[in-house]
């Protein structure tokens, strides 16, 4: 590659990843009027959250999987200059990778889109679809409705459809009609709830939930109203979106009933915010690595400039302060900014994290992603046929203890078909995540998930499925064409730059990359 | 479209809708201008398209239209060219079409365009299609749903695929009455035609209260599904083909000698003797719906003595003249003076020719046959009756005396009913359905109270208990009579705006609970000691103490020669706000309704035989109210004291009733005639068309607002038959 000189070599600011939050922070500072650079060392855009074809995405996966190699350390800059190098790491944010091919013929590797970091689904509702309108990155995507959301039933095994509207319980079929009106005293009450909020004078019939009850855990809160366990566990995973099992005595994560409510109000406004969409979920065409590359585009418009396959080596810091000057990029040039942003996978170097701390504490000039504690195990099937007769996209939820009693975690699968340009056309994509402690356990929920819903054909005889599919004539599952399942470390952004521009014009405040990196990943 | 609250509006929109006014004003007097002088140029439709998209509520602008479209399209230089027609129809679906912009709630511009498409130049598909935009943006809007019907007629789509259409609609959104009310429009059709996939009727009804359920259980506030179920139950319940109810006499009846030989000796019925003296005896018949053409053609006469066979039937209705569900006719009575036979049977048959049609079109056309026994006219025994004035206070009324105790002196008038050849099975589907949804709606009233809920629980226990008694009376310890009532009790106190309503409807159920216990109570005793043992003892007490005999007394007071031992029905102080179970009452003479809360008294009019009523202390509010009164000729005491007449300056029942404007009553009337000190009586119209065809002999009415000194002069001299008014001797 022709080692390509950049011009000018200081900016306002440098980031390093073409992921979403990094594509955004871009986005957002270029829009501010800043001058940004921003370099990735892949040849595409996206990093993290990218969507790439078959052979890619296995083969990202398996380089991000090991530590780089360990280089020469900090190593001081020839003399006369004022600051020192310091050898930016890396860290695998991928372990525990398995992949699995059943298929007797290849698959196309080049006709797929595979999300890194599936599944991502948006509510219409959601602030990151407001974020996108305000920004003008919608003008360079296209999103479809999810069909459909569905509930995996441990007592039958098969897919009961989430009753998320008032229309979807009138249709319900697998509702008792005592469980009907139970599920819309609910959306009711919390439909009420939000209408005194909204209104000074409670004329209407609504009446808001004390303070002291939005304050108690949801779960409680629905055992209150004496709502069957069937009700409850559709209203926590499948509507409020929970992740840990909320009915554990020691629940790590217990949703509060005001954030319970909030997840429900939010589902109820995304149910027909677009007249195009029905439903309450969105996902964009040819994958979510769409999305960073429409704010890279819209960057690109504001004046950013973008560099890739530009592995960026050292951090210069000062050599007096220690303070962050410039990086130092794998072509050898050295660039200078007043602020950094580096994607998740880098480790900050230490001493310039640390010390000196009054330069770190006024303002930050090295922004990393920081490491959240936990991980996500995620999976990637491909099938030719889908979960559900004649439902090409849906999410699929199996709520804690719903596969096996032990199962802590709610595990999402969301389906996605062809008409979204993600896979050839009679195929079909499944992406699995669910939290996890370790990789012991994100693997046994994924592969537990994995078998409950598909038939895996044993190893050595790929196309004889046959057997298992006239043993189970009443559901029959997808046989699995090729899978992959990896754990991934949680990373988010929370630091806030910039804090006296806009985010974007028109938008309230920064606090926003805060929220949307976070929902990236609860999604 | 729905649910947006009224804002008060900003002073901008105010300044806004002033300017629109004053454009809109100059638009309308260009626009007249042109109307009245038949001015029809492509520049004056100009200015009434502007002013229709402006204001599509204008009728005389869309009526103008019309006008110019036949007045341009009957142009002889135009010489009916098809591209002409065309384009004159075109261009009034634009002009609706942007009016419907405006509005798309507008009667005028939703009427235009019917008539346009009534003409049938224009394109049925793109109208449907139109409808498919219109109604995806307002699935509710009735217009649309009414223009579709139209159209889907015009196009003859099959019913089937609305169906499916409406079936769309409510899975999309169940809170929709016109969805809901398409529904039931289709059905019946499907239904009636017997269509493919539509049959038996029970199947596709059971499949419908099971779609309608999810929408009553998922959101049982939401009305529009209860509107449906309420359809699904009356379909259920109804009889399609009317019936014969009841009769006056009842079949086997022996007008000069009731088999139940304590009748005579009771004197309970001496009255009715005395009524004979006119040589005549009212024949009713009480049918299950209001029917026409009851005739002398539909209904034959055999008879031993000659009878006037070409009878005149008269509906009993106040306000219609060809249909009803009482029908009047007045046999004579044999004059003569031999002692021997004693009584003369007429048989009375009907249903053998399909003249008699319910309001629906259903002729009737059970075969039924009724053989009452005439009495000879006794000219002597009618001679010398003198009436005293009646006294309604209690000191006149006596319990019912002991040779009754035996055996119920009702009987014989009580088993009124028809009796036909029940088949068992015959309403085995209804009941079951009916007990179905009873037991849902009880499930669902166990978790909350809705009103709704509770409404129709007590309708669905009124016809299941309908049900019941009418294939088997003994199961009438079934109907929940009592928990019907409590629920409308119930209904008063949560829903105070309809309390008008669920009065009425309670004051029918205690009357038919008063009239079917008696039944049942009389049936019992009327079959022997045998029939006795088999009836629980626990019933009898109830119904001895709560059936109407607890209700009956005797009339008597110090003459004689009067009333006295009358049979009186005292339903005074039961809070009743309405008249019902009527059919049961055609035997009454002497009826007291007094201290109730009656507004109306709709139905009296078939009790032909009543001569004295008490209406006092209710809140009667006009004469209009009054107006079935008319029809009893043989009312001769009437107290209508202590009640609201002339007390609302609104008559919220005029509408309903005969008007002065109307040429066919009261053009006989001659003001002059009553002028009372050269005042003009015209406002005592109402008053008139009530009273000039009474033949009272006793009225009270003081204490009501009406009732000044000139109103008193004026009914004495409407009423010279009138020998006390308010107590006082009439000279």
């Amino acid at each position: 590659m022709e080692e390509a000189i950049i011009e000018p070599t200081t900016f306002d600011l440098i980031v390093v990843g073409t992921g979403l939050p990094e594509s955004v922070i871009a986005a957002a500072a270029s829009s501010a009027g800043k001058t940004v650079l921003h370099l990735d060392p892949n040849p595409f855009y996206g990093g993290h959250f990218s969507s790439l074809p078959l052979h890619d995405l296995t083969s990202f996966l398996a380089s991000q999987s090991q530590p780089s190699d360990a280089r020469c350390p900090s190593s001081p800059q020839p003399d006369g200059s004022d600051h020192t190098s310091v050898h930016l790491a890396t860290r695998p944010l991928y372990s525990a990778l398995n992949v699995t091919s059943y298929s007797a013929e290849p698959l196309e590797s080049r006709k797929f889109n595979l999300d890194l970091a599936g599944p991502r689904v948006f509510f219409c509702a959601d602030s990151a679809v407001d974020l996108m309108l305000k920004s003008g990155t919608n003008q360079y995507m296209e999103f479809k409705n999810v069909d459909a959301s569905f509930v995996f039933d441990k007592n039958s095994g098969g897919l009961n459809s989430v009753p998320d509207s008032r229309s979807a319980i009138f249709k319900d079929t697998s509702l008792s009609y005592r469980e009907k009106n139970q599920l819309m005293s609910v959306f009711k009450l919390v439909q009420g709830h939000f209408e005194v909020a909204g209104s000074a004078e409670s004329d209407g019939g609504g009446r808001r939930i004390s303070r002291e009850d939005l304050q108690r855990p949801f779960a409680e809160f629905l055992n209150r109203m004496q709502l069957p366990q069937k009700i409850k566990s559709i209203i926590l995973y499948a509507i409020a979106m929970a992740d840990y099992d909320q009915d554990l005595e020691a629940c790590k994560d217990a949703l509060k009933t005001e954030d319970g409510l909030d997840r429900l109000a939010l589902y109820h406004s995304s149910v027909g915010r677009f007249p195009t969409a029905l439903g309450a979920l969105l996902y964009p065409l040819y994958g979510q690595g769409e999305l960073p590359q429409a704010f890279c585009r819209r960057a690109a418009v504001k004046g950013c400039l973008y560099v890739l396959r530009m592995p960026v080596l050292a951090l210069l810091a000062d050599k007096d302060t220690g303070s962050y000057k410039g990086v130092k990029l794998a072509s050898g040039q050295e660039l200078f900014s007043h602020r950094l942003v580096l994607d998740p996978s880098f480790k900050v170097p230490l001493p310039l994290a640390n010390s000196p701390p009054a330069s770190l504490q006024n303002s930050s000039h090295v922004v990393g992603l920081r490491d959240v504690q936990g991980k996500v195990a995620r999976g990637i099937c491909i099938t030719r046929s889908s979960l559900k007769p004649n439902v090409s996209s849906c999410l699929v939820i199996c709520p804690p203890r719903s596969l096996y009693p032990e199962q802590v975690m709610a595990i999402r699968v969301l389906q996605i078909s062809s008409n979204l340009a993600v896979c050839p056309s009679g195929m079909f994509v499944f992406y699995l995540s669910a939290l996890c402690e370790d990789a012991v356990e994100g693997k046994q929920l994924l592969e537990t998930a994995i078998s409950s819903l598909f038939s895996v054909p044993t190893s050595g005889s790929p196309e004889d499925t046959s057997a298992e599919q006239s043993e189970n004539t009443e559901v029959l599952k997808p046989t699995l064409l090729w899978g992959a399942v990896y754990i991934q470390e949680l990373t988010m952004l929370f630091q806030k730059m910039y804090p006296d521009e806009e985010f974007f014009p028109n938008t309230a405040s920064s606090d926003q990359i805060e929220d949307d990196s976070g929902l990236d990943h609860e999604t | 479209m729905h649910g947006r609250p009224r804002k008060a509006p900003t002073p901008e929109e105010q300044r806004g809708s002033a300017e629109k006014a004053a454009k809109l004003c100059s638009l309308q007097s260009q626009f007249l201008q042109n109307h009245h002088s038949k001015i029809y140029t492509k520049e004056a439709l100009e200015i009434s398209a502007k002013l229709l998209e402006a204001n599509p509520e204008h009728y005389t602008g869309w009526n103008y239209r019309k006008l110019a479209v036949e007045h341009n399209l009957g142009r002889p230089e135009e010489a009916a060219g098809s591209d002409f027609i065309d384009s004159v129809f075109a261009e009034e679906l634009r002009v609706v079409e942007s009016a419907l912009k405006m509005n798309y709630k507008s009667y005028g511009a939703w009427h235009h365009r019917k008539w346009v498409l009534s003409k049938g130049h224009s394109s049925t598909d793109r109208e449907l299609r139109l409808l498919n935009l219109y109604q995806r943006q307002d699935t509710r809007n009735f217009h649309a749903w009414n223009y579709r019907r139209f159209i889907t007629a015009l196009k003859s789509i099959p019913a089937e695929q609305e169906l499916q259409f409406t079936t769309d609609m409510i899975n999309e959104n169940f809170s929709n009455y016109s969805a809901w009310h398409n529904r039931s429009v289709l059905l019946s059709h499907l239904l009636k035609e017997k269509a493919q996939g539509y049959f038996p009727k029970e199947k596709i009804l059971s499949e419908e209260y099971e779609f309608v359920r999810n929408a009553l259980f998922t959101d049982p506030d939401d009305q529009s599904g209860w509107f449906y179920h309420l359809w699904l139950v009356d379909q259920t319940v109804k009889v399609d083909a009317p019936m014969l109810v009841s009769s006056w006499p009842p079949h086997d009846y022996d007008l000069s000698n009731p088999k139940d030989c304590t009748l005579d000796d009771c004197g309970f019925f001496s009255y009715t003797t005395f009524k004979y003296h006119t040589g005549k005896f009212p024949l009713v018949l009480y049918f299950s719906e209001a029917v026409e053409g009851v005739s002398a053609s539909t209904v034959t006469f055999e008879a031993e003595y000659d009878i006037d066979t070409i009878l005149t039937w008269t509906p009993l209705s106040t306000y219609n003249s060809v249909c009803a569900q009482a029908w009047v006719t007045h046999l004579n009575i044999p004059d003569r003076k031999i002692n021997f036979p004693k009584a003369y049977p007429v048989k009375v048959s009907l249903g053998h020719s399909q003249g008699i049609i319910s309001s629906s079109g259903i002729p009737y056309s059970h075969r039924s046959c009724i053989t009452v026994y005439i009495p000879l006219h006794d000219s002597q025994k009618a001679e010398g009756q003198k009436l005293e004035r009646i006294l309604w206070t209690d000191e006149n009324f006596c319990n019912l005396e002991t040779p009754c105790q035996k055996s119920n002196p009702l009987n014989s008038v009580l088993q009124l009913r028809i009796k036909e050849e029940i088949d068992p099975t015959a309403f085995k589907w209804n009941a079951e359905t009916i007990a179905n949804e009873i037991a849902h709606c009880r499930e669902l009233l166990s978790w909350s109270t809705w009103k709704i809920g509770k409404l129709t629980l007590a309708r669905l226990l009124m016809a299941h208990g309908a049900m019941m008694v009418f294939n088997s009376p003994d199961s009438l310890n079934m109907v929940h009579f009592a928990e019907v009532l409590e629920l409308y009790r119930s209904l008063i106190e949560l829903d105070p705006t309809h309390s008008q309503y669920y009065k009425d409807e309670y004051s029918l159920v205690f009357l038919k609970k008063v009239i079917l216990l008696s039944v049942n109570y009389s049936c019992g005793v009327g079959w022997g000691e045998a029939s006795l043992i088999s009836i629980p003892t626990n019933l009898m007490v109830a119904s001895s103490i709560e059936s109407l005999l607890g209700y009956c007394r005797q009339y008597r007071d110090s003459t004689p020669l009067s009333a006295s031992g009358c049979l009186c029905l005292r339903l005074s102080n039961l809070s009743l706000s309405r008249i019902g179970s009527v059919e049961n009452f055609l035997w009454l003479q002497m009826l007291d309704l007094s201290h109730n809360q009656l507004r109306s008294i709709e139905g009296l009019e078939a009790m032909q035989l009543l001569s004295f009523l008490n209406l006092s202390n209710n809140k009667i509010g006009s004469f209009t109210a009054l107006d079935p009164l008319r029809l009893l000729k043989s009312l001769e005491v009437l107290d209508i004291s202590y009640n609201e007449i002339g007390s609302h300056t609104v008559d919220t029942r005029r509408y309903l009733c005969t008007s002065p404007l109307s040429h066919t009553v009261g053009s006989d009337w001659n003001f002059e005639e009553f002028r009372i000190c050269n005042d003009s009586v015209t406002n005592y119209w109402e008053a008139f068309s009530l009273f000039r065809d009474l033949n009272l002999i006793q009225l009270d009415i003081v204490g009501n607002a009406v009732a000044d000194d000139k109103f008193k002069s004026f009914l004495h001299k409407l009423l010279p038959g009138l020998k006390w008014l308010d107590g006082e001797v009439l000279l």
